[in-house]
């Protein structure tokens, strides 16, 4: 199915039906809610900073690959995991050590890869800090949260469990590295300049290219591939998915990878981005995530992408007007008001 | 150390413990009785702190206080004219309003959602709260903190001496919150909130507003919270907003409630005691036990494996009033872990 239809009159149909496809069911109301939002936007432009939009879509990218996992997650496990965010920072970390410890020994060393200020090292040690942290969050599902399931434990209890598992990750964390601030080797770089006063640091622009190739990934695994419709359908309707032979243990698996993956990759984009580490860079991050995940209604990953990039955005431009430590805040008030408006999201079904 | 630093680091350590238990009874009140899920009591205990701050610390000194203009002192400024000692207990009241408040706010936006929205937006609060004391420096003087917290009765007894009074009160004041929970869980309203936290829509079929229970709940257990925060500020006298890390402001006041059995007051206090004992107790062990993260690594460890082996906590609920019904189902309940 294409979205290019050769007859006009057809477009918004098959427009519609592709959206409904990957799980974004327009409604008219839906619809008119994001042509205000939209309309909100165009009449803000002349005041706003552009180069504050471009940094809010950096931060969106990173924000979203927490958040597609962190949603995937909440859909199929019925899980709001609290450690996501350390699992983020521990994703960081274990490149960090890879970039530090290992890749030296091998003579594997550098920084300032072309306009990057970070060099080849990191691009070596993010799929192996990405695997490393899915066999962990795997392993962590076998460990804790599939007993308290087979128990039919309440989502409490999950979520209690969960809490438990970040404050031990960032123990964990902070008693090998240290509480202090650590950086993967990195040279100065020129930013580029765009009309209208927008400047773009190259490492966005690898972040964006990253995150953009990843949500691609997910939507080709969620749209095409049989695991990905056994998640969808898991996701969906549980029991259902069960009596219907699909292989729930192997679906967990897959989500806990894909979501462990993710969230290691946006971790050291964090710290690329941030140009540091900290052991609480995670537990900071929960809220732009859970933010984003509320905005694009639990379970849905395509919502997660659009409500990450709005709380990115948001996150960003709120600084031109107030203090720039007010960041969080402001994903808390974007979430605040989406329970209060629309609790299931912009796109989450309306059960 | 002689015999008198001894009993005067244990007089310290007891009081910081009943602080720690009067917020333990706040959370029982929460997710022991109620099954509602805050991992934000750092910002309710910022808030009564701060409330009870300002109210009665003397006005800012200009030479010391550049931005801050919050007035405070109001004991001396003639609005009440009753004098610090009775500002104290109106500080404390003041500390339980506001937090009472703020979970009045949360709860009506978030309690009639789903039980995972209450918890996200707790995060919320106690990381905006943190931000608003940090950037906000004319409310409370941001990082350099509040200072010039005066005591309670402070003229009665010498400072050296001052631990043993503070010790009584602070213990008088648990009591009183204690009996308060106690017969509040006992009375028909704390029957509901069990009965919710085991099966909401069986509650909500027998009759009862599920959505008010909870919010009264949530603000009941806030407003403790809030008068531990105002006993901590006057007894450390010096907050900034890094005292309320989630750490030892949200995290160790969990591992107590975990470690005493949620859903247990006796056992609440008594985790309190405990979990503060190994925390304090620790600090003095060689290598790594002392090392601050590890004890993080330990909280987490803790609270992961009473979630898989005891979730109802390690003395767990005492099923008092089970003994009415018929043995079979008082059995019944025996066996069951949750």
């Amino acid at each position: 199915m294409s979205l290019v239809s050769s007859r006009p009159q057809n477009f918004a149909r098959t427009s519609r039906r592709y959206l409904r496809r990957i799980g974004l069911r327009m409604s008219p109301g839906r619809i008119s809610a994001l042509l205000a939002a939209g309309l909100l936007i165009l009449g803000f432009l002349p005041f706003i900073k552009l180069g504050l939009v471009v940094n809010g879509l950096i931060l969106g990218s990173v924000i979203a690959l927490g958040a597609i996992g962190l949603t995937l997650v909440y859909g199929i496990l019925k899980l709001g995991n609290f450690a996501h965010g350390d699992y983020m920072a521990f994703g960081a970390y274990v490149a960090f050590f890879i970039v530090d410890g290992v890749l030296p020994r091998v003579g594997i060393e550098g920084a300032g890869l072309g306009p990057f200020t970070f060099g080849f090292p990191v691009l070596i040690a993010l799929p192996l800090s990405a695997m490393v942290v899915a066999l962990g969050a795997i392993a962590l599902d076998l460990l804790i949260y599939r007993r308290l399931r087979d128990r039919g434990a309440s989502t409490a209890i999950l979520m209690m469990a969960s809490l438990g598992v970040a404050i031990a990750i960032r123990g964990l964390v902070q008693l090998i590295w240290t509480g202090n601030t650590q950086h993967y080797p990195r040279e100065s770089r020129q930013v580029f300049h765009l009309p209208m006063d927008v400047r773009i640091p190259p490492d966005g622009m690898f972040v964006a290219l990253v995150a953009v190739i990843l949500v691609a990934g997910v939507y080709l695994l969620l749209t095409y591939t049989k695991m990905g419709k056994a998640m969808r359908a898991t996701s969906d309707n549980p029991t259902l998915a069960l009596v219907s032979g699909i292989n729930t243990k192997q679906v967990v698996w897959w989500t806990w990878g894909i979501g462990g993956a993710l969230a290691a990759i946006a971790g050291v984009l964090l710290a690329v981005v941030q140009a540091q580490l900290l052991p609480i860079m995670g537990w900071k991050f929960l809220i732009p995530l859970f933010a984003a995940v509320i905005l694009g209604g639990i379970g849905n990953p395509y919502g997660a992408l659009i409500g990450a990039l709005v709380v990115g955005v948001s996150m960003e431009l709120s600084t031109q007007w107030i203090n720039p430590s007010y960041k969080p805040a402001v994903a808390f008030a974007i979430m605040i008001g989406v329970l209060l408006a629309r609790p299931r999201g912009i796109f989450g079904d309306a059960q | 150390m002689d015999i008198s630093g001894v009993i005067d680091y244990l007089i310290g350590f007891t009081i910081m413990a009943i602080i720690y238990a009067i917020f333990a009874l706040g959370l029982n009140v929460h997710w022991g009785f109620t099954g509602l899920f805050n991992i934000g009591i750092a910002g309710f205990f910022a808030l009564g702190a701060y409330t009870a701050a300002l109210l009665t610390s003397p006005p800012p000194d200009p030479d010391q206080f550049e931005d801050f203009i919050f007035g405070g002192d109001l004991a001396n400024q003639g609005l009440l004219d009753l004098g610090v000692d009775a500002w104290f207990f109106l500080g404390l009241a003041a500390a339980a309003v506001v937090c009472g408040l703020v979970a009045l706010i949360v709860g009506t936006i978030t309690l009639r959602l789903n039980d995972d929205y209450l918890s996200i937006a707790t995060l919320g609060i106690a990381e905006s709260v943190r931000f608003f004391f940090l950037n906000e420096k004319w409310a409370a003087n941001g990082s350099k903190g509040l200072y010039r917290i005066p005591k309670f009765l402070g003229d009665v007894v010498a400072p050296e001496n001052y631990d043993y009074l503070y010790v009584v009160v602070a213990l008088v004041i648990l009591l009183i919150l204690f009996a308060a929970v106690q017969r509040a869980v006992r009375s028909p309203w704390g029957r509901v909130l069990r009965a919710i936290r085991e099966d909401e829509v069986a509650t909500a079929a027998s009759g009862k507003n599920v959505f008010h229970f909870k919010l009264q709940s949530f603000v009941f257990g806030a407003m403790i919270m809030g008068i531990g925060g105002a006993l901590f500020a006057h007894h450390v006298r010096f907050l900034s907003p890094l005292t309320f890390d989630p750490l030892l402001a949200t995290f160790v006041i969990w591992a107590m409630l975990m470690v005493g059995g949620s859903g247990n007051n006796l056992g609440a206090v008594l985790g309190a005691f405990v979990v503060w004992g190994v925390w304090a107790g620790t600090q003095f062990l060689p290598g790594v036990f002392s090392d601050p993260s590890f004890r993080l690594l330990m909280i987490g460890v803790l609270i992961v494996a009473i979630m898989l082996l005891r979730p109802g906590g390690l003395l767990g609920e005492w099923r008092r009033i089970v003994a009415s019904r018929p043995a079979s189902a008082a059995a019944r309940d025996s066996t069951d872990p949750g």
